[in-house]
């Protein structure tokens, strides 16, 4: 018999448990058999987390004189910090407070009520067992660096680094392309407003480019990240631009005089070209061109250095070579955008193969007055206005085939798409869709706008679309062959254009990104939220923020929405000048430590570090998030992780094996 | 060498003859030896599967049981764990009875109880079911194919036609699209055909509604000819003797249907093989097509000048560029997830 | 490969009580039929290439399988309109096993006799008759009993294209037959006993 003085608080949390889990039961069990592991007293309660419920275990506390805690409700991530703070308020250090998890663990995935009572038992007794070995542990405080890093400059990103330059912060905005902007910059109009998306996209940029608190670097990457939340070492390749920006005036003679012209499949969405030194759009910022390199005829060839000749500031620098940039921050925001769909991928649409048959994208730049056809729809003859236009959604999202979420933008963007169609030629407009999915505000509102136009809606998922005619009405046409599921009929809809409302996907490298970064991406690639309702800007990675479509699939309004918010727990955090750390840490036994370094590439968050000198691993205990990778693996059994101790959680397993009741 | 198990099926022996022989006549440039699946028995086409569930399996089950029971016979140099089944239904029923074995086991368990009434069994997985034309693009490779073309069909605008059951359901991802595969286009390119773009190229033959629902599959007949007709193919090339036989042997018929005129011939990929290879016609089952291919094969010889696709800067009222086609690797790395 | 045994497809399956029939279909197809899982997108029916002849389009019959209509669903044309192509397959977004389901709606049809043209019913036991009298197809006997009994008056234009098959050799008069006819004669009629306990 130990020397603790234990108390158990069972919770029905409403019947979440109670449901399913004989509750009363439970604690007058361990009231009865886990005396002699010290339980003095066991209560259950109808919610534990409620005032009165806290208030029951700080009177127990105080009245009983307990010394261990264990509360049997949900899982820790829930409510581990409400129970902790209660014991603190009672004085009892708060790592010696345990939960038992009988909600995710035991109510929600069981239905049989006495296998459920029975197993509720076996997780309580581990919880208790566990408790024993818990040590009192103390809080760990950091300061924080009140420099922020935002990764990514379309609009999350911008108005992540707007907010908390605004409030008087220094942000370091990085760019991977030449110019911020990301995609919104290439869209013609919004919806459901149908505002200019360049006229409300560019004073943010023009305010982030000039802001005195933002450090602007575009045409850069980040290639290291190293420390933790408070004090982050950044490292970031600016790429060379071979334009001394200095010296450059933005005045374009380079561009004008290059002689090399490339099809622009980024910014043109590859309808369109770009000379070999550019800036990709008139509105760019900064307004410093790049020169790519392995288009560019100087570099293939060693001659031509035209842009040289004709740049009146004697701003080209062919010797310019990549620069690698050091500074610290506090926290990060990783604003990182999304990937359209390819939808050569959907072969059975013709993408890539049939001519007229575009992407979202590229109809956003031909539709765009600055892009490549001044704003004319026309078909890929480049003179041709279409008379009939098949615009269909869900592609390559909502499908087990390619993505099985739905990319929640897409329906109206094909609304958009429609509305934009009509107004600029006249043509008749198709919309085929499978839900017509548009809630939001104002958004249904422009579904019945675009209805009034009289754009035609086939509720069916397109089968094909074909250039192999049946008949004349067909010749020279493209055929949307779709089950009209409303009429119950299969139907061959003859159309000159087809535009394809392509689905979003991750950043091709977000798994590598959220390496980087030591946070997770879903199987899908988008980067995990903390909590999906509760946490949606913040990571499991302290410090570490995510906004904008690098989440996952949104629209204009949410990505900013989400820049804003994760600026404010930004701003949150540099204003509390430090930041408490959960003491649960690993730590390397030196003694024991053989120096192999098998922990060093596991741990998520670069946390180890290998001491040549003294041939041993080390861990930054700051940095550590103690997820106990490194302990499971360790041959030498050299590290150990406070609050999972091997004796705690030998304990724990004696508990859940009702060994400890031997005997009893 | 590469040395494979065979699956002919019932239709290389009688209507589909022509594929046999020629089949047999490019196996030795290419350095390839069958060895047939000793006693195999009809697939069951699409009929068994209508009928019952059990006994279809079981049916096609027995020549997986036998293949593998022949492969244990082999001695270690020469042994192969591969089918290789030329006909696209045969093909189809076999790669599918091994996958929904194992897809569903209880499947599995009870064809493996009747197949012990024969005293067989066969473990799903156990063999690799392939294409002739998988063979031949993947293992031989177009390399060696087109090495061993000594007459190019230069001048010869073939449709190529893959149909179905080859693309599709695809269960073990063979093939570089399941619309718009290009193995068949690629092989023919390297014995120098001029292949036409033929969008119909996996639509359907009309199966066996020839037999049970003739105006449906006059039909897709049409569809299948009139576009071939249309974008100016010679002849059609065929790797399935079902399409074989519903496209030549009822042609005619469908022409009556609709009271058109369509003479579009049909010929096996293997005969087209053949003669690139140096082969005579006799030697490979040409002239056993009813609608005759005389006339189109009369043009090999022909050089068509290859034509470049246009760079630079857009003029005004120039055509936007199309977006990049996918590279062979792009294509087996993309398509197939 | 993911493996789905009975169980797990009739748990999914026996929740609801208006599933029944739909389960049943589900139990009785190859493969995982994953037929609960249609959203009724109509992929199927766009691709169908012989839609145009069908009475239901498939889509349509998934959800008359939802909602227990077992006579209409097995009445139907459309299973036997079916051609096997699976472009529906490759393209249903919910990864419905769409063709072999047609199979099985085919063979529950039979077995209730609920179809309304026995020409293709027919033409599928010739079929099978045959290869069981002879382990092998045999194009020439199949054609000309089928057609005698359910086209004679097509058989006077057939007769040049049957005749040129023959003509050309490339039908044979005479039907082969595999050796171990006893062999496949004992699993069919295992497989037979086995189809009706399953």
């Amino acid at each position: 018999m130990n020397q603790e003085k234990i108390g158990v608080y069972v919770c029905h949390c409403g019947t979440n448990i109670a449901g399913v889990v004989d509750v009363e039961h439970v604690a007058k069990w361990a009231a009865e058999k886990l005396g002699r592991q010290g339980v003095i007293v066991a209560r259950d309660y109808k919610f534990m987390c409620s005032s009165l419920g806290q208030e029951l275990i700080e009177k127990d506390i105080k009245e009983l004189g307990l010394t261990r805690v264990v509360v049997a409700a949900c899982s820790p991530h829930l409510h581990e910090k409400t129970f902790r703070t209660a014991a603190k308020n009672a004085g009892l250090n708060p790592y010696l407070v345990e939960l038992a998890s009988i909600r995710e663990q035991v109510s929600w995935v069981h239905t049989d009520k006495a296998v459920a009572t029975e197993k509720s038992k076996a997780v309580i007794a581990g919880a208790v067992s566990r408790v024993i070995e818990n040590r009192a542990l103390e809080e760990i405080k950091v300061p924080i660096n009140p420099n922020t890093l935002v990764v990514g400059g379309g609009i999350a990103g911008i108005q992540a680094a707007l907010e908390i330059a605004n409030a008087g912060f220094h942000v370091y905005l990085v760019e991977r392309e030449p110019s911020i902007g990301g995609h919104m910059a290439q869209f013609d109009k919004t919806f459901p407003t149908l505002d200019c998306s360049a006229c409300i996209l560019t004073p943010r940029m023009v305010e982030a480019g000039t802001h005195p608190n933002i450090t602007l670097m575009t045409w850069s990457e980040v290639t290291n990240v190293a420390g933790y939340v408070g004090n982050f070492h950044v490292t970031v390749k600016k790429k060379a631009r071979f334009i001394n920006e200095e010296l450059c005036t933005g005045c374009g003679i380079c561009e004008e005089k290059c002689p090399k012209k490339v099809i622009d499949d980024v910014f043109e969405a590859g309808l369109g070209y770009r000379k070999a030194v550019y800036a990709p759009f008139a509105q760019a910022v900064p307004k410093f061109p790049v020169m790519d390199k392995e288009n560019c005829t100087y570099f293939l060839k060693g001659t031509c250095k035209a842009c040289e000749k004709f740049c009146p500031t004697g701003a080209i620098d062919f010797k310019q070579e990549d620069q690698l940039v050091h500074f610290d921050v506090g926290n990060i925001i990783l604003a990182t955008g999304y990937d359209l769909f390819d939808a050569r991928r959907v072969s059975n649409y013709g993408y890539g193969r049939l001519p007229n048959v575009f992407t979202s994208l590229e109809f956003e730049r031909l539709s765009n007055a600055a892009g490549p056809t001044n704003g004319n729809i026309v078909l890929r003859d480049g003179k041709s206005t279409p008379k009939s236009v098949g615009i269909i959604h869900c592609v390559g999202s909502r499908d087990k085939n390619f993505n099985n979420y739905c990319s929640v933008i897409c329906c109206m963007q094909g609304l958009k798409f429609a509305h934009l169609v009509h107004e600029r030629t006249g043509a008749t407009v198709y919309n085929f869709y499978i839900d017509m999915r548009t809630a939001y505000k104002a958004y249904d509102e422009f579904y019945q706008r675009v209805l009034e136009e009289g754009t035609l809606f086939v509720r069916g998922k397109v089968a094909e679309v074909t250039n192999a005619a049946r008949d004349e009405r067909e010749k020279g046409k493209l055929i949307i062959q779709v089950e009209d599921t409303l009429a119950g009929k299969q139907r061959r809809i003859p159309v000159d254009m087809v535009i394809l409302s392509s689905g979003l996907q991750p950043r091709r490298d977000s798994k590598e990104v959220g390496k980087q970064f030591g946070i997770s991406c879903s199987t899908d690639g988008w980067f995990t939220e903390k909590h999906p309702k509760l946490d949606p800007v913040a990571t499991m990675t302290e410090g570490i923020y995510i906004a904008g479509c690098a989440q996952g699939p949104k629209d204009i309004p949410s990505s900013v929405a989400q820049g804003a918010a994760a600026s404010a727990r930004v701003l949150d955090k540099i204003l509390q000048k430090e930041v408490t750390l959960e003491p649960i840490k690993a730590s390397i036994n030196a003694e024991k430590c053989s120096g192999c370094r098998i922990c060093n590439g596991l741990c998520p968050f670069n946390a180890i570090a290998y001491i040549e000198d003294d041939n041993v691993s080390n861990i930054n205990p700051a940095l550590c998030q103690g997820c106990g990778t490194c302990v499971a693996a360790c041959p030498a059994g050299a590290i150990s992780g406070t609050g999972f101790s091997d004796e705690q959680i030998m304990a724990q397993i004696d508990g859940l094996l009702l060994r400890t009741l031997e005997g009893v | 060498m590469n040395k494979y198990l065979l699956y002919p099926g019932c239709s290389m022996e009688s209507s589909a003859k022509a594929y046999m022989e020629s089949m047999n006549a490019i196996m030795e440039p290419l350095d390839l030896r069958f060895e047939e699946i000793e006693d195999w028995n009809c697939c069951g086409a699409t009929e068994y599967l209508g009928i019952n569930l059990i006994p279809a399996y079981s049916l096609i089950a027995r020549n997986l049981a036998l293949a593998s029971d022949q492969i244990g016979r082999m001695n270690g140099m020469g042994r192969t764990r591969t089918v290789v089944a030329p006909c696209s239904a045969c093909y189809l029923n076999l790669a599918k009875a091994d996958y929904y074995m194992q897809e569903r086991p209880s499947l599995g368990v009870k064809v493996n109880e009747a197949l012990a009434a024969g005293g067989l069994q066969y473990k799903p997985g156990t063999l690799d079911v392939r294409h002739l034309i998988d063979i031949l693009v993947y293992d031989v490779g177009l390399e060696k194919i087109r090495g061993s073309v000594t007459r190019p069909l230069h001048g010869l605008k073939v449709a190529p036609y893959m149909g179905c059951m080859l693309p599709r359901p695809d269960y073990q991802h063979r093939w570089s699209d399941h619309e718009h595969p290009t193995e068949l286009d690629d092989l023919l390119r390297a014995l120098g055909a001029e292949v036409i773009d033929y969008p119909l190229t996996t639509s359907c033959c009309g199966g066996h509604m020839t037999q049970i629902g003739p105006e449906t599959a006059f039909e897709l007949i049409r569809r299948l000819v009139a576009d071939a007709d249309d974008r100016g193919a010679d002849l059609m090339a065929t790797v399935c003797p079902m399409c074989q036989m519903n496209i030549d042997a009822y042609q005619n018929e469908m022409n009556h249907h609709f009271g058109t005129d369509y003479h579009m011939p049909i010929l096996f990929f293997t005969q087209l093989m053949g003669l690139a290879f140096g082969r005579e016609p006799g030697e490979l089952g040409i002239g056993m097509e009813l609608v005759n291919a005389r006339n189109a094969l009369a043009r090999i010889g022909v050089e068509v000048p290859i034509t470049q696709e246009p760079s630079g800067p857009r003029k005004k009222d120039e055509g936007l560029p199309m977006p990049r086609r996918w590279t062979r690797h792009e294509v087996r790395k993309e398509a197939v997830k | 490969m993911p493996q789905m045994t009975d169980e797990r497809v009739r748990a999914r399956l026996t929740r609801e009580e208006d599933l029944s029939l739909l389960h049943e279909v589900s139990m009785k197809t190859a493969g995982v039929s994953h037929l609960e899982m249609c959203i009724q997108c109509g992929t199927c029916g766009g691709s169908c290439p012989s839609a145009m002849d069908m009475e239901h389009t498939p889509r349509m019959l998934f959800a008359m399988l939802r909602a227990g209509m077992r006579d209409e669903v097995l009445r139907s044309n459309t299973q036997w309109i079916c051609v096997s192509c699976y472009h529906c397959v490759v393209r249903c977004p919910q990864e419905v096993h769409i063709a072999d389901v047609m199979y099985t709606l085919k063979g529950m049809a039979i077995k209730a006799k609920l179809y309304q043209d026995s020409t293709a019913p027919d033409f599928s036991q010739t079929f099978v008759d045959m290869v069981e009298t002879y382990g092998r197809s045999f194009e020439f006997g199949l054609a000309s009993r089928h057609y005698l009994k359910h086209f004679p008056l097509r058989l006077p234009g057939m007769a040049p294209m049957g005749l040129g098959m023959i003509a050309k050799g490339r039908m044979g008069i005479k039907p082969k037959k595999i050796r171990r006819m006893d062999q496949l004669k004992a699993i069919l009629e295992r497989a037979s006993q086995l189809e009706l306990t399953s």
